[in-house]
């Protein structure tokens, strides 16, 4: 087990992975605005990186139609010269803003290419999922002594449910890794995604109501590096929503189909599989008519 | 019923502590000691009739039962009541039999269950105290009958019976020879006993013995000279006295029999040998039986003599006796009769044993298959010619296949807020600019007001200490763990039996026949009783678990206002077809 090597280390130094949710559709529609939202974002992770020397932080931007790395605060390269930066930037952040603008350049390009309009507009929350288990995946590899990992998801996109099958791919390997998802979601509706993630996982999962304090939300709850959760109490959600979306239309349902061999979910009657290719026997569930023909079974007094 | 009670056989016994079950239909005694085999079943038809001591005397409470066939049960229980109580309700019990011997006898189609059915559904119920309820609420008012109860627990009862079933007792692997008789020191006899088990084996291993019991008896001898006449052949054995083993051969030929070699085991022996298959098999050898040499190996008493030649036909060595006791105990029963009677047993024995030499009858074609089969194992595949078998191709899907038909399918249906291309680029330009704002001007000066902060900081402390008191600290713990006991117990015990309800209405729909119809009625009343028990419940409960409790029962009134609404719904249908 990784991670319990890592406490030799020291208990409380963490590797902090910050998903960043860029899809525009989303910010057009939002109250605060993505200015505010990154001064708020870049303030905590400014107090994430003060909290201890060694704590470390990576930035993932989720995009429309692609993710990429914008930052990590293990690479010496990051103090930029200052007169790129504005008053009141702190130096470090620089090189982040300066990505994160070519992030978006490249994912409008990208989005222009893209055929169907019929999305849902979601961000690529697996794309980023998948990348930051790889990145820590590394660092896991990188020998006994490295810090605890884990995720923050700060989302306010809709769950697109295309993605559902590869989010939950996702979120059982970082459950084997033992690394939590905590996930804050200030969107409108209720992310399916982000709840299941946080309670399987075990990370912590909030949707702050005020969204100009959020640097405070940020701070009170997912500040604590994973040694002293053991000891904060945190706020839990009473329900969680598990509803999956079906493999064949990606609705998301609460009753459906489940093939015996593979577990893939449907929506409808298949003659087969699509995922494995078994072959399924006859439906029990007859029509009406069927059901009249028969003689019922009941024993006459 | 259930009472504790003693089991005395006699008035003398000191009797056996255990449990009485009483029903309806049967009474049944269980001894506290699962080792004694005192188990008792009676029906309850059995009875004939009931002696009791009184209460005023000075004797302990017994309930003293005897049935038609004329046995006597007494019962001591633990007090005057107790018995009362059991004794009223046997009285009952006979007087209904009475009554239904007396009626006409209306055939009634419900299936005749055996006593093993019965004691297998007392079981259950005594196991399963869960179930015991359900059957006491439903079957006891008269909502369901027994019958329709059981419908559902098919498994149950069949797991049990399939168990018993079928897996067979294997035979011992202690051999028929090993059991010595057992000798009085004074007189000269000894005796043998003999059970239907050591008969079997006798008869297995034996083929020449068991073939002498076909012809012997009864035409030449009985059962019981044949056994003893076996049974001197093998004392004689036993005595190593090979001289008078060989006079008393020459003079009684049926004993001549048993001490022979046995000629059925050598032919078959021999057969066997003739279809070895060389590249394969060995299924006999030499050694196998009697064409093994006699003249060294252990004696089957462990001696270590040297064989007289004269009587060399008397002997056999004890390697031969233990294999064919391992070939028979390897091959397994190979039939199921169980019969007591020992020619039966014969007889199957030997039907068994030409079945299989029958199938083994060789014909032509099988011979020349064998040896063709013979002739290609024994090939050697380097100088053969190369021979180019058409193989099927390998197909390997690609990968991305599946990854895209994931994203192929996607359902477009007229939801929120669609994308359209200039949507999408007004709002790249809009994010865009932010960032370059930022850029700009730097974080927000003051990045958080002091009284948003303070509220942010409130709600929180609400959240978390609010969430506290209704989940407790342990996130995954369940709210029922927290209700007091009862309260738990009623709400699961309401569930199930909603459930079970819920159940047998479902399954009668759509209605074909008046039996369905009444059915569904009875059931319909006992979901509205148990809908005014649970909102008698959530009335009664505690005002601070008040809410959590209408949490859980409410998705059970919804199943039931479902089932309320199917029912109306039908109703109404089918009166206006009628009308």
């Amino acid at each position: 087990m990784p991670s319990v090597v890592s406490k030799q280390y020291s208990d409380d130094v963490s590797l902090l992975v910050l998903l960043l949710d860029t899809n525009p559709l989303f910010w057009s529609t939002t109250s605060i605005t993505f200015s505010q939202f990154l001064s708020h974002v870049l303030a905590f992770l400014n107090a994430v990186l003060g909290l201890n020397q060694l704590n470390q932080v990576v930035v993932i931007a989720t995009g429309y139609s692609s993710c990429d790395y914008i930052y990590d605060s293990s690479l010496t390269s990051n103090h930029g010269n200052l007169e790129s930066n504005g008053i009141g930037m702190p130096a470090l952040f620089g090189s982040l803003l300066k990505k994160l603008e070519d992030f978006v350049t490249k994912d409008e390009e990208l989005s222009k290419e893209e055929v169907s309009e019929d999305r849902i507009p979601s961000c690529l929350l697996s794309g980023s999922l998948s990348m930051a288990l790889c990145y820590i995946q590394r660092v896991f590899r990188s020998g006994h002594l490295h810090p605890q990992p884990r995720i923050l998801c700060l989302q306010g996109s809709p769950d697109g449910p295309e993605q559902y099958v590869a989010v939950m791919n996702s979120i059982f390997s970082a459950q084997r890794l033992m690394v939590p998802i905590d996930s804050c979601y200030i969107g409108v509706q209720n992310s399916a995604f982000l709840q299941q993630a946080s309670y399987i996982t075990g990370g912590v999962h909030h949707t702050p109501k005020q969204l100009d304090g959020l640097f405070q939300y940020l701070t009170t709850i997912f500040a604590t590096d994973l040694h002293s959760r053991g000891f904060v109490q945190l706020p839990k959600p009473i329900g969680v929503d598990f509803r999956a979306s079906c493999f064949c239309h990606k609705k998301t349902i609460d009753m459906g189909y489940i093939c015996s061999v593979c577990l893939s979910i449907f929506c409808e009657h298949h003659k087969k599989c699509s995922t494995c290719g078994s072959v399924f026997g006859q439906s029990k569930l007859d029509d009406a008519s069927s059901v009249s023909d028969k003689k019922r079974k009941a024993p006459s007094t | 019923m259930e009472k504790r009670v003693k089991y005395k056989s006699s008035v003398k016994d000191p009797g056996t502590f255990g449990s009485l079950e009483l029903s309806e239909v049967m009474l049944l005694f269980v001894p506290n000691d699962p080792k004694s085999d005192l188990k008792l079943k009676v029906q309850t038809h059995n009875i004939k009739s009931q002696k009791y001591t009184k209460q005023g005397s000075n004797k302990p409470p017994w309930l003293n039962l005897t049935n038609k066939q004329g046995r006597s049960h007494i019962f001591e229980f633990e007090n005057y009541p107790d018995m009362h109580a059991c004794r009223d309700s046997i009285t009952k019990a006979l007087a209904k039999c009475d009554e239904e011997s007396n009626k006409s006898v209306v055939s009634t189609p419900a299936e005749k269950l055996s006593m093993a059915e019965f004691e297998l559904r007392f079981k259950l119920l005594r196991e399963n105290s869960e179930l015991q309820k359900l059957h006491k609420q439903f079957v006891e008012s008269k909502v369901l009958t027994e019958d329709e109860f059981w419908s559902t627990r098919k498994k149950l009862l069949g797991k049990d019976s399939i168990r018993k079933s079928k897996q067979q007792m294997g035979l011992k692997s202690m051999m028929v020879s090993g059991i010595k008789p057992s000798s009085d020191g004074r007189t000269n006899r000894v005796t043998f006993n003999l059970t239907s088990e050591i008969i079997f084996q006798i008869f297995a291993e034996k083929p020449a013995v068991r073939q002498a019991f076909i012809d012997y008896v009864p035409k030449k001898m009985t059962e019981k000279d044949f056994w003893t006449k076996y049974f001197r052949a093998e004392y004689l054995y036993s005595t190593k006295n090979t001289a008078v083993a060989a006079a008393e051969a020459a003079e009684d030929e049926e004993l001549a029999v048993f001490l022979k070699p046995d000629e059925i085991l050598a032919r078959e022996a021999r057969q066997k040998m003739r279809r070895v298959d060389p590249t394969l098999d060995m299924d006999a050898d030499q050694g196998d039986d009697y064409t093994h040499l006699m003249d060294h190996g252990i004696q089957r008493d462990g001696t270590n003599d040297v064989v007289e030649p004269q009587n060399d036909q008397h002997r056999r060595s004890l390697l031969q006796d233990l294999n064919r006791h391992a070939a028979v105990v390897l091959e397994g029963r190979c039939i199921d009769v169980e019969s007591e009677d020992t020619r039966i047993v014969a007889e199957a024995l030997t039907r068994a044993k030409q079945v299989s030499k029958a199938d083994d009858e060789i014909t032509k074609d099988a011979n020349q298959e064998r040896l063709e089969r013979m002739s290609r194992a024994a090939e050697m595949e380097d100088l053969q010619a190369p021979q180019n078998f058409p193989l099927a191709p390998l197909s390997i899907k690609d990968p991305r296949d599946y990854f895209e038909s994931q994203q192929g399918n996607v359902l477009s249906e007229p939801r929120g807020a669609r994308a359209s291309k200039r949507n999408v680029y007004e709002a790249y330009g809009l994010l865009k600019e932010s960032i370059l704002e930022i850029r700009m001007t730097g974080l927000s000066d003051p990045l958080i007001k002091p009284e948003v902060s303070f509220e942010v900081f409130s709600s929180l402390t609400r959240t978390i200490s609010t969430a506290k008191n209704i989940i407790g600290k342990n996130p995954r713990e369940s709210f029922l763990d927290r209700l007091p006991k009862s309260t738990k117990d009623e709400v699961i015990h309401h569930w199930t039996s909603i459930q079970e309800l819920l159940r047998h209405f479902w399954s009668s729909y759509p209605i074909t026949t008046t039996y369905l119809n009444t059915k569904v009625g009875k059931l319909k009343d006992a979901m509205s009783n148990t809908y005014s028990l649970l909102d008698a419940m959530k009335q009664s409960v505690q005002s601070d678990l008040r809410h959590q409790v209408s949490l859980l029962v409410r998705p059970m009134q919804q199943a039931l206002d479902a089932a309320f609404q199917h029912y109306e719904s039908d109703l109404q249908r089918r009166t206006a077809k009628i009308a």
